[in-house]
């Protein structure tokens, strides 16, 4: 089935390698020919303090003249980087800057992308062996169903804001690729993969760590599939039930595999320790690392303008700052478990919303966590067909992405407009996602009780009827039967 | 035993009553004609305390706030130093001893070393930066935070270890700093050389610096000196010219004459009571004194003593010759007063007039160096520093401690690559937001035929919290001075004494060897600011897209539509026509089609259901009320 269909979407779009290469080719020219026009890596939307080579470099220089690479705040983020990716800034001449590490950002952008497809390739052939044990597949035209795989890999290569973030020189890709990796072998069920994946996102960046629970789901139950509700309904349910017992497979949930999982990765948890503290053992060691790292991230230190929400903490009454940092990094936290709970049997979209959340209100966001969970949603093409506000929201990242350099200019250099201008921006900017994640969550709620209705038996009375207009069987319509 | 402990206390006794009757004050008082039509003037006092064991011992002469704080905060070596104007290295000399002591950078310049156990250095350090706030009515206070204070290695002093250095590059120093100063002189400006301090002339000045150095060997096992507080008052001012009598007057180059009178618009009437010696010097600089001679022997061909060519209205005492002097050219000569024999009805005026124009130039420290901002806008910058060569350059070792503020990041790894093979030794310790400042201290070793090297450190501007920036936070911020040293280069004046007895304390402290030290200019940095008025709106704005987010998305994921459907089917039938027309001008007021099955459910249910809920919530708020009460009170 899952070959099958793959034959059919490279049979029908040979379009895709060649356009992936075109996006690759196009990094590597503007990476070469504009190595200092485009100035991308001082922009605050692109390199945050956590993930800015420039401090990389800086750290590594630390490092070189034997000082901790912490010492200073210039460097917050991890020590295998620093050794992986230390080595690639020194040859910096004046003309070609981090020529080396730029190469790097782009294979890791490609990987990814390459990964982002194989996981919508699964994901759909799920989707397609779902729905037909459910019998609903007649109904949803598995013909006009969009290759997902296709569509989220190209969105994430030729997204603008990624291709900004390789040039930019800022470590993200290569976290936006750790975070993917994880996904991928927890949809290949390839356990040692994830957990690695998984650990090293986490590592990197901190957020991932609540990557935890779709990683988990989809170990143990497997893929995006509707509400395992329905599949017991369809089993025990009246004379239209066609389904074959063998869909019950996918609602197991093997234990052994998620033991298997957090086994791994506690196992690469303790290397990566290890490795860190092997290459901080001069230095003051990990205590240091985790206060520079990850005290860094969660206590807000740097205060420097960034395209969140976090300039609040430039301005909020010291008196308060704890309580306001508790309460942001607590807004996180909070959603996870609603979030798990109403969408556990999505795993995939999970994490993708995850993604966003943290992406949203992490202390220092730039475009390239943007540019992750905007490729991952169009994994969700198929799902999130009726979302509404898609224009608005376009129209909106656009116009916030476009002016948020303007006003910054503005702001610092010619100092015209003042701070409110920025964080105006910023605001703007955080609204637009904000609407996204609880666009996107409503609609794939909607989607799911569609499907709901769909085998239900009345509603598909109502979709034969409906089939016969020439109207879209859109699941809005089955909501309200009239 | 008895007897023991009475000769003991005896001995105690005599030592102290010997000790006490050490306790000397001297006033020096210098002059010195400057090559750009300046003079320099430059007091000195000296006070001494000859060891003592007893604490809170009654001082004669030493001012007790000075001895308590030795004490307290056992201080080993100290210089505090108010400063307005910048010294002029190029004109007014960076080779001698008075400018490479006396020479400070604008505002106030603190160091200090301890003699405490290391990990209780920062906090005497923030104990004697109050003290001091409190003594000169300065705000040294602000010292104490961690981000303006540093603790140099090797470049600033030789000796290091436990000492402390800071500057504040703001301070505005005036009047109300001097006063203190002066208090703790045992004559304070009523008479002696202080008196000739007056206000105006000192604060008109181009460049004043008041000084206070205290060394202290109290705490070694062995002491010798005691604690000795050194005070010096360097003021440099344009004489007003007076009348010459000469027939050069017209000519444009002839130097202004200058006399104490026509200077502080005073004269003095003796000397300080309590002094041991007071004395005033007029020192000629070895290129002054070449000069002269070369323009009498032209002009006269008078070879004789050029005190008699530069006429004062009272004569010299004595006269010191420079020997082994650095100046090929020259050496430098210095007359001594002693307005021992001077009092009230025949007061001391020293006048010093001018025949012949004479130019010369002083001896100019090594490398010209000055250092300024590059970049614009307010995100990144660079500082550089620029070093060029004087006639004096040759092979030299050269340490260069930069002291940058808090809210720069630099990146350093740019500078190894530009200037690896010159550098020799190099300790950064970078800055810390809001935590230490950074601080870089290199060793250059430049080449003989150098003409120019320059210093490039990039930076980012970092943001600080809105608490954190000074009151006028538009202006900017300052950097205080790097410093330079020269330690292959040493400097000393040594005279020829010609009387052993007369000791001064100001004379013997040229003839030191001490390192050449400058100061470079402080810098402004322009930083971006916040909306220093919007905290509120910025958090209520924050605080509301929160709020979006986190209802929005729960409300979401609660919205159980099938239920609603199913529950508004049963209301259905229930509901009455009022709320029908409601419902049906809502969706009008909302601009959509009306549909019946997705009005509203209507807010009034079943009145016992609602009640029993009420109480029930009714009951757990005055649970919690009661429990609170309980707990907190």
């Amino acid at each position: 089935m899952e070959e099958s269909v793959e034959k059919t979407t490279r049979k029908k779009h040979p379009w895709f390698w060649s356009s992936a290469l075109a996006s690759i080719i196009l990094r590597l020219v503007l990476i070469i020919y504009f190595p200092n026009t485009l100035n991308f890596s001082s922009r605050p939307e692109v390199s945050t303090p956590v993930t800015s080579l420039r401090r990389l470099a800086e750290g590594y220089w630390l490092k070189r003249s034997s000082m901790s690479p912490y010492a200073g705040s210039m460097y917050h983020g991890s020590p295998l980087l620093l050794s992986i990716l230390g080595p690639l800034t020194i040859d910096r001449d004046e003309g070609q800057s981090h020529l080396l590490c730029g190469l790097a950002f782009v294979i890791a952008d490609f990987v990814t992308a390459i990964l982002i497809r194989a996981i919508g390739q699964r994901l759909q052939g799920a989707d397609i062996q779902s729905l037909k044990s459910l019998g609903a597949g007649r109904h949803l035209k598995i013909s006009e169903n969009f290759p997902t795989g296709d569509i989220a890999s190209l969105v994430y290569l030729w997204n603008p804001l990624t291709i900004i973030t390789c040039l930019g020189y800022s470590t993200s890709p290569i976290e936006n690729l750790m975070i993917v990796l994880s996904l991928y072998g927890a949809c290949k069920r390839l356990v040692p993969l994830a957990a690695f994946g998984w650990v090293m996102a986490s590592h990197l960046s901190l957020y991932p760590v609540i990557l935890i629970i779709p990683l988990v789901l989809l170990i143990g139950s497997g893929l995006d599939t509707p509400p395992r509700k329905l599949f017991l309904q369809e089993k025990h349910g009246d004379g239209y039930k066609k389904t074959k017992t063998g869909s019950l497979h996918l609602i197991n949930f093997s234990w052994r595999r998620v033991v298997l999982f957090f086994l791994w990765s506690s196992a690469w948890a303790l290397y990566v320790l290890v490795l860190c503290g092997i290459s901080l053992k001069d230095y003051s060691g990990l205590g240091e690392m985790f206060k520079r790292t990850y005290g860094f991230i969660l206590s807000v230190e740097d205060l420097s303008p960034n395209i969140g929400v976090l300039y609040f903490f430039a301005e909020v009454f010291d008196f308060f700052r704890d309580f306001f940092l508790i309460v942001f990094h607590i807004n996180i936290l909070f959603m996870v478990l609603p979030l798990a709970i109403r969408l556990h049997h999505r795993p995939c979209f999970l994490a993708f919303v995850y993604i966003a959340i943290s992406s949203i209100l992490k202390s220092y966001p730039s475009v390239g966590d943007s540019a992750l969970y905007l490729g991952l949603l169009g994994l969700f093409v198929n799902a999130l067909a009726d979302m509404q506000f898609s224009f608005f929201l376009f129209s909106g990242y656009l116009g916030t992405l476009l002016l948020s350099p303007v006003m910054h200019n503005l702001w610092i250099w010619r100092g015209t407009g003042n701070a409110n201008f920025y964080f105006a921006t910023a605001m703007a900017y955080a609204c637009f996602q904000i609407i996204l994640v609880v666009e996107s969550v409503s609609s794939m709620l909607n989607h799911d009780r569609a499907l709901k209705q769909g085998t239900t038996d009345v509603a598909k009375k109502v979709c034969q009827s409906l089939k016969d207009e020439p109207g879209l069987p859109t699941p809005r319509k089955f909501s309200l039967p009239k | 035993m008895a007897r023991c402990l009475f000769i003991l206390i005896i001995i105690l006794l005599l030592f102290t009553l010997h000790v006490s009757s050490e306790e000397e004050f001297t006033e020096e008082l210098l002059f010195r004609p400057l090559p750009d039509r300046k003079v320099l003037s430059h007091f000195h006092f000296e006070s001494k305390v000859p060891p003592t064991t007893v604490y809170g011992h009654h001082h004669r002469l030493f001012p007790k706030a000075i001895y308590q704080l030795v004490h307290k905060y056992r201080i080993k070596e100290m210089e505090l130093s108010f400063t307005q104007g910048r010294w002029n290295y190029d004109s007014w000399g960076g080779f001698d001893p008075i400018s490479s002591s006396n020479a400070k950078p604008p505002g106030v310049e603190l160091w200090a070393v301890f003699d405490v156990p290391p990990d209780q250095v920062d906090t005497s350090w923030k104990n004697l930066t109050h003290t001091l706030s409190g003594l000169f009515c300065a705000s040294i206070n602000f010292l104490e935070s961690s981000t303006t204070y540093s603790a140099p290695d090797w470049s600033f002093r030789s000796l290091s270890g436990n000492l402390r250095y800071g500057s504040l590059p703001r301070e505005a120093v005036c009047t109300e700093n001097l006063t203190p100063w002066l208090k703790l002189l045992p004559c304070r400006d009523k008479s002696g050389l202080s008196s000739l301090m007056n206000r105006p002339s000192i604060y008109s000045g181009f460049y004043h610096s008041q000084r206070l150095h205290l060394t202290s060997d109290e705490f070694d096992p062995v002491a010798l000196h005691g604690i000795v507080l050194e005070q010096t008052l360097t003021i440099v001012i344009q004489p007003d010219a007076l009348e010459t009598h000469a027939a050069f007057s017209s000519s444009r180059k002839l130097q202004p004459s200058w006399s104490m009178s026509s200077l502080f618009g005073k004269t003095v009437d003796g000397k300080c009571a309590l002094a041991k010696s007071s004395n005033v010097y007029v020192q000629l600089e070895g290129g002054l004194v070449y000069n002269m001679k070369d323009t009498w022997n032209n002009i006269e061909g008078n070879d004789g003593e050029i005190v008699q060519e530069v006429p004062y209205e009272v004569s010299p005492d004595r006269m010191m010759k420079e020997i082994n002097s650095f100046h090929k050219d020259g050496y430098s000569i210095l007359y001594g007063f002693s307005i021992n024999n001077y009092h009230s009805s025949k007061p001391f005026d020293l006048g010093f007039w001018w025949k012949l124009p004479v130019t010369w130039s002083c001896v100019k420290a090594p490398l010209r160096v000055s250092r300024f901002l590059m970049g614009s806008g307010n995100e990144k910058g660079a500082i550089a520093l620029s070093l060029q060569s004087t006639e004096w350059s040759q092979s030299l070792l050269k340490a260069d401690n930069n002291i940058e503020k808090c809210n720069l990041r630099m990146y350093v790894d740019g500078i190894s690559q530009s200037l690896g093979d010159i550098i020799e030794k190099m300790s950064v310790s970078p800055s810390e937001d809001k935590v230490s400042p950074g601080v870089m201290e290199m060793v250059l070793r430049l080449p003989c035929d150098m003409k120019s090297a320059s210093l490039t450190l990039e930076f980012d501007k970092g943001f600080l919290h809105i608490d954190e920036y000074p009151p006028d936070a538009n202006q900017g911020f300052d950097i205080p001075s790097a410093i330079i040293s020269y330690p292959d280069f040493q400097t000393r004046l040594q005279y020829k004494l010609d009387n052993a007895s007369i000791k001064s304390p100001m004379v013997s402290k040229m003839q030191e060897r001490r390192t050449i030290l400058s100061y470079t200019e402080v810098l402004l940095v322009p930083l971006t600011t916040p909306d220093f008025s919007m905290p509120y709106n910025v958090i209520t704005i924050t605080c509301t897209v929160f709020a979006l987010y986190f209802g929005s998305l729960l409300n979401a994921l609660r919205r159980r539509v099938g239920e609603e459907e199913r529950l508004l089917k049963s209301k259905d039938k229930s509901t009455g026509k009022l709320q029908l027309l409601l419902s049906k001008m809502f969706a009008k007021l909302r601009g959509k089609p009306w549909e019946p099955p997705s009005t509203p459910p209507p807010p009034s249910s079943s009145s016992k259901f609602i009640s029993s809920k009420v109480i029930l919530k009714i009951i757990l708020i005055a649970a919690i009320a009661f429990g609170w009460q309980y707990y907190d009170g």
